[in-house]
């Protein structure tokens, strides 16, 4: 009987759509929030989830530079639908996190005791690139001689279901980047969503253990030959492309060159793209005071290098034009991160493009300012 | 530590989150709007076993207010209090000009990078800095002071906009008794001086520098400091052998809120002392 069978770690098999509750029960009774897509305003977001129908079925996006529209009933799909502003950052790295509380005590502060505590999520319906995201965000938060504990505590407890996606935005150009579509490591378990059943592939003891009296079969050789075609047919339709040779030296020997203030023109710095970013990681410190003065907090926010305040001090703004803040953030993203933690920090999702009031193409002016360089 | 390198605190995780409290044990003004806080921790282990490096400093803390980077301005060999000179410049800085003596405030640190006294000895050392940028390298001075006989010819070239602006003015003489040359400079004479007058790299021309062995450390605003490596460059220091300390908007000294990034450096973290080939390919990027 199969359903006293549990599948291997690294084996492929094929669940009913129904059966996906009561992997999401089987999470939750193990202390879990479940994270999924889910529609709001018109727009995908990250948002709890309790049951499959839950998902956006049969929706996808229309996604364009400074353009996101939702389609309907081209399919009965659950996860066919590319992310919208959302990503999973805001649940590792919050926009907002209290550092601490104080009391005053006389002429001195007593630290309050936390109440925060970490939750555990289930992250369902992670893309590739998203899994790419986290990575580099691991590197960040997480360096050998550095840690963050607010990161370090959710993240070491997230459970990740990946999705392999079968039909990416217009807006996307994971291939580019080498972060996608398909998903190649470090989930617990690994989705690819055909018409009638889910294809899972379980990446982990904990994803092997949540498959335990679930009913599955046996990936077959016609199923796996399906999934191949469809992430193949998924590679083919991106056309979006960013040229990554020599980028890190390409951006950062033209760091005068005139092109970036033709950007700087367009950009309206609104600090969109570093919000939607996935691996974004920049953040401030807010200090609040109680009117009594008897109690104050720190908390820490997400910040853009978009800001003006980003980069103030004492004696003035270390940039104080658009073209400049552009320029750091490419010249961080496509350069200097490179120098800084040994990848890119860009993995191809398209949200800065979506997002982009202005309909600034990181790709296009990638191209642009190559095209410059060159002639 | 100087003479104890394998003790150097390295900041912890923890420290993102906590403030350590230290008293304001007494005030001494320097200039105008600036003053020095001797400040000693609450805790007496804490004061007892932290160390620092000439050029790092410290997140100064005023609840309610918020944190600022300030450099440690005292001896590194003084385990009984922390030197820190301030000038009231924004909101925390002003918060900290109501400070009193017996006051609390919370320190993170020390972060960053120092300047390389182990690597200067047996050479000249040519320390040229402007306005608030000499208190930074007061531990420095004080450093070779104590290990005098390791170093060559010691210059102090310091310039400040007027006399009254001059930090440390007092002390000049007993630097001097120390055989260090210090020459001050002011951007603008008035009645109450006699000696130089002109920006500090104005005068860097004067001083017959052994660019072989010779190393120049800067500090001060962002502009004279371009200049100050302009005329050493001109006079052949290697740029091995020219140190740089800056200042960005700082966070979090650790190199995580992104604030302070110039290029590939997080200054909090990889500064903020450079050797200046580490800086030169795009120090001279505009507002970058």
């Amino acid at each position: 009987m199969p359903t006293e069978r549990i599948p291997e770690i690294g084996s492929t098999v094929t669940i009913q759509k129904p059966a996906f509750n009561s992997i999401l029960s089987r999470l939750k009774e193990d202390g879990y929030l479940p994270i999924g897509p889910r529609l709001k305003d018109e727009a995908l977001v990250y948002a709890p989830i309790d049951k499959i129908e839950d998902l956006p079925q049969g929706v996808s996006t229309v996604q364009k530079p400074g353009y996101y529209r939702l389609t309907r009933g081209k399919h009965m799909r659950y996860f066919d639908i590319i992310p919208g502003a959302h990503s999973w950052k805001q649940f590792l790295f919050p926009s907002r996190a209290e550092l601490f509380k104080l009391q005053k005590n006389g002429r001195e502060w007593e630290r309050l005791p936390e109440k925060e505590e970490p939750v555990n999520y289930a992250f369902i319906g992670v893309r590739a690139c998203e899994l790419a995201a986290i990575q580099i965000q691991d590197n960040i938060f997480m360096r050998s001689d550095f840690t963050d504990p607010i990161y370090q505590a959710h993240r070491k407890r997230v459970f990740i279901v990946s999705v392999n996606c079968t039909h990416p935005s217009e807006t996307c150009f994971c291939t580019s980047m080498g972060t996608g579509p398909r998903v190649k490591d470090s989930y617990d378990l690994d989705l690819t969503e055909l018409d009638d059943v889910f294809v899972l592939t379980i990446g982990s003891e904990l994803g092997k253990r949540l498959m335990t009296g679930i009913p599955f079969e046996d990936a077959s050789g016609y199923i796996r030959t399906n999934v191949e075609h469809k992430l193949e047919h998924a590679e083919q339709q991106m056309r979006r492309k960013l040229d990554t040779t020599d980028l890190p030296e390409l951006i950062l020997n033209h760091l005068d060159h005139p092109y970036w203030n033709e950007i700087g023109k367009r950009c309206l710095s609104c600090a969109n793209c570093t919000q939607v970013c996935p691996t974004c990681f920049c953040w401030d410190t807010v200090d609040e005071i109680s009117l009594d003065g008897q109690t104050t907090g720190r908390a820490r926010v997400w910040d853009s290098c978009f800001n003006p305040g980003y980069s103030y001090q004492a004696g003035g703004n270390t940039r104080p034009t658009i073209y400049s803040r552009y320029r750091q953030w490419m010249s961080h993203k496509l350069g200097t991160w490179k120098q800084q933690y040994g990848t890119l920090g860009c993995v191809g999702c398209g949200r800065c493009i979506t997002w982009c009031p202005a309909e600034i193409d990181i790709t296009e002016e990638v191209a642009a300012l190559r095209n410059e360089v060159e002639r | 530590m100087i003479d104890s390198p394998e003790k150097i605190l390295v900041p912890q995780s923890e420290l993102l989150l906590s403030p350590h409290w230290a008293e304001v044990m007494d005030i001494t003004p320097e200039a105008e709007g600036i003053s020095t806080y001797w400040l000693r921790f609450t805790d007496p282990v804490e004061q007892e076993t932290f160390r620092f490096e000439p050029g790092q400093f410290n997140m100064v803390y005023l609840p309610g207010f918020g944190e600022s980077a300030i450099s440690i301005s005292s001896d590194p060999n003084d385990h009984e209090k922390l030197g820190h000179t301030i000038r009231f410049v924004g909101n925390v800085t002003r918060a900290v000009s109501r400070l009193k003596v017996g006051d609390i405030v919370g320190l993170r640190g020390p972060f960053g990078t120092y300047w390389p006294m182990r690597e200067m000895e047996g050479k000249d050392v040519f320390i040229s800095c402007g306005g608030i940028g000499l208190p930074p390298l007061r531990p420095a001075i004080y450093h070779i002071i104590r290990n005098r006989e390791k170093y060559g010819k010691v210059t102090l070239l310091y310039g400040s906009r007027t006399s009254s602006d001059l930090m440390f003015p007092k002390e000049y003489e007993s630097w001097r008794n120390a055989n260090i040359d210090v020459e001050v400079t002011v951007d603008r004479g008035d009645a109450n001086w006699n000696g130089r007058v002109g920006v500090v790299p104005m005068w860097f021309y004067q001083f017959r520098i052994d660019p072989r062995k010779t190393a120049v450390l800067t500090c001060g605003p962002e502009i004279m400091i371009r200049f100050v490596i302009y005329e050493a460059m001109a006079r052949r220091v290697p740029v091995e052998s020219i140190y740089v300390s800056l200042e960005r908007n700082m966070k979090c000294g650790q190199g995580s809120c992104g604030h302070c990034q110039m290029g590939p450096y997080f200054i909090c973290k990889d500064g903020p002392v450079f050797r200046f080939d580490e800086l030169q390919s795009f120090f001279n990027v505009e507002e970058f």
